[in-house]
């Protein structure tokens, strides 16, 4: 066993699939020599060449365009967007091309699009995005975003190996705060569709991923002692496309959910979640399925309106209380 | 890199058209550019909570392209880059505005919600950029229709970057500029660095101008660390659109000697190169050289800017640095005109 971050987690998935499949290639802006702006590509430039690591224009359009079109060659490759927040800049190319390719074309495009997202970083509104909501409603592809060291490895390795687009979101909040053994020499795979009982518990359950996963933990963890409430927390880990079981297994076990997501509220997520509850497991519901999220706006910089924007696990707190207590 | 002089046709040399208090306004921009840039970099990781970027070795074409503006309420509207302080300043924004932006302070231009030079007056003509790059090209392209529409003479200026050019919608907005024959004039900042990238990964023409002659759009190449080369370019380009002859592009050759932001060691940059730069090539030591040599300022003059932009400098950081972060809940009013606020979500009333 050896700790490594997320981010190193990330790094080795990506480098063992590199090593497993000639096929396997990076593109994006700075990911060659530089290593990528978070170094999650440092030193692959010098193992595999810059053929298999491309330092391309600032043009996410054509990183995505081409990365389909080498797919459908047989290709396996791996677009980087710097920041997540530049994939608006490829969502044409992601909706209207990629997504679409297999149901209108037969055309089979095995891409995975990578990168940083997330808040709580003081990154203002072009480097803190959360974009998965916009793809969720986007048919054709998959959408996986990891919170552990573990799946941070398992799922890249994953959405490589799978036959269709997947986006993989990688919380930058994530990369170096969290630590994990992971065994070595021993092959780490997370199935695309599972999501993972992060804790378990019988009162109440909080569905989370990505970085408010970890708060809702430390929730649950409070919780448990300053209240004694058990509360069972549940890892997404895929979005899309989302496991229904796993959602309707724990409300059938607590009969109350507290959704927490860092995306904004309206159209987020966490209303398809609670639709979906709604549709399957309805009278099994002691209580309304609440959200915590970001509010409704655009996400500023200043410290003081960002950490009043997101959520934060003393709102978990306080809302997990009110729903134990319904 | 040894430049040819590139003088655009008809341009008036810069030297006959300038006063001295002319030239010793764009020296006093020029200081007040990397004076405040130092200042905000003592502040990195303390107040300054965000990445800073310098325009270190820029500063020239920055200022001199901004200076060719009609400066003013309701004249020219430029758009700068996050390298473009001096643009700025020449525009009219105070240093304790950049101050603010930086430290997310309440009292900011954007109150806490935007980044160091993200930020805007239209009265004073400038529009802030966001950070996906080439954007503001079809904006200003935008803004230069709003002009022409209105039969104003006025005329946008925007900057793009080596790397920018390789984005979509600068070329979306270059065409669109030509079509329509706006009143744009496009600097396009050859610097040679896109964060890590050098120009031959960006693209494969040598000079971007080659890039804008694509389009139908006249366009020149001059030396970015010449303030008169820029100056007088810009100042063509300019008075050209404003006379309704269309869109100019003007590529200026130059050197960004600092990282991407001050977190990147630049380890990629060769370290002759950053000295060369520096000692043979840094636009303001050419500016006061060519002004001392020409005898059109005295010594005496540069010195009092200099110590005038020192207290300008410091006065501007007493006013603001200990000043308060926005309080949370101005987070929520301002996405739309109606209704007033986001909604305070329940849990934070709980």
């Amino acid at each position: 066993m050896a700790e490594v971050t997320f981010l190193e987690a990330l790094r080795q998935g990506l480098w063992e699939e590199m090593e497993r499949d000639e096929r396997v290639f990076i593109l994006g802006e700075d990911v060659g020599s530089y290593g990528g702006a978070f170094k999650v590509t440092d030193g692959f430039s010098k193992r595999f060449g810059e053929s298999r690591v491309i330092d391309t224009p600032i043009s996410e359009a054509a990183i995505v365009g081409a990365a389909a079109g080498a797919a459908h060659m047989g290709l396996r490759p791996v677009a980087e967007m710097q920041f997540i927040d530049f994939i608006s800049c490829a969502y044409d190319m992601l909706t209207n091309y990629v997504a679409t390719a297999r149901y209108r074309a037969g055309l089979s495009t095995p891409m995975v699009v990578r990168g940083p997202c997330g808040g709580y970083v003081r990154g203002g509104p072009f480097h803190s995005q959360n974009p998965e909501a916009a793809f969720l409603h986007t048919p054709g592809l998959k959408i996986v975003y990891p919170a552990t060291a573990r799946d941070a490895k398992g799922l890249i390795k994953a959405s490589i190996r799978d036959e269709d687009p997947v986006l993989y979101l990688e919380h930058k909040w994530l990369y170096r705060r969290i630590k994990e053994q992971l065994p070595e020499g021993e092959e780490i795979l997370t199935p695309i569709g599972q999501a993972r009982i992060a804790r378990e518990g019988k009162h109440l359950s909080i569905i989370s991923y990505g970085a408010t996963l970890w708060k809702s933990l430390e929730a649950a963890e409070q919780l448990e002692k300053a209240d004694g409430v058990s509360v069972e927390v549940l890892d997404l880990r895929t979005l899309l496309p989302m496991d229904d079981a796993a959602i309707i297994a724990t409300v059938k076990k607590t009969n109350k959910v507290l959704i927490v997501h860092e995306d904004t509220r309206t159209g987020g997520i966490a209303g398809e979640i609670a639709a979906r509850i709604n549709e399957q497991a309805f009278e099994w519901l002691d209580g309304p399925i609440m959200r915590v999220t970001a509010h409704d706006v655009p996400l500023p910089y200043a410290p003081t309106l960002e950490d009043f924007v997101l959520p934060q696990t003393d709102d978990i707190v306080k809302a997990a209380r009110w729903l134990a207590a319904y | 890199m040894a430049l040819p002089a590139t003088r655009p046709t008809g341009a008036v040399p810069a030297g006959a058209v300038l006063s001295s208090d002319q030239l010793l306004e764009i020296y006093y921009y020029l200081r007040l550019t990397r004076t405040l840039e130092e200042r905000v970099a003592l502040y990195r990781q303390t107040k300054v909570i965000g990445g800073l970027f310098r325009s270190l070795g820029q500063e020239g074409e920055s200022v001199a392209s901004a200076y060719a503006l009609e400066r003013g309420r309701h004249k020219d509207v430029l758009s700068p880059l996050i390298r473009n302080l001096g643009s700025l300043l020449v525009m009219g924004a105070r240093p304790v505005e950049i101050l603010r932006q930086y430290m997310a302070k309440a009292d900011s231009p954007t109150r806490g919600r935007e980044l160091n030079v993200h930020f805007n007056d239209l009265e004073k003509g400038y529009l802030g950029q966001i950070s996906h790059l080439g954007d503001m090209i079809p904006v200003m392209a935008g803004i230069a229709l709003s002009f022409k529409l209105r039969r104003e003479p006025r005329v946008g200026l925007v900057y793009i970057g080596d790397g920018g050019t390789s984005t979509g919608t600068f070329h979306e907005g270059l065409n669109l500029a030509a079509v329509q024959r706006l009143p744009l004039v496009v600097i396009g900042e050859y610097n040679h660095w896109a964060y890590s990238t050098p120009p031959e990964k960006q693209f494969a023409v040598k000079d971007l101008a080659e890039k804008a002659k694509g389009y139908g759009v006249p366009a020149v190449t001059v030396d970015g660390n010449d303030v008169f080369a820029v100056y007088e370019a810009t100042r063509f380009a300019v008075e050209r659109a404003r006379r309704g002859k269309g869109a100019h592009f003007i590529e200026v050759k130059t050197y960004r000697r600092k990282g991407h932001a001050e977190h990147d060691d630049q380890h990629y940059v060769a370290k002759a190169d950053l000295e060369r730069w520096a000692k043979e090539d840094d636009p303001i030591d050419r500016y006061v050289q060519r002004l001392l040599t020409a005898d059109l300022v005295g010594e005496a003059d540069l010195k009092d800017i200099d110590d005038r932009v020192r207290v300008e400098v410091d006065q501007a950081t007493d006013a603001c640095v200990d000043e308060p972060l926005p309080p949370a809940e101005s987070a929520l009013p301002g996405v739309y005109v109606d209704p007033p606020a986001a909604e305070k979500l329940w849990f934070k009333v709980l």
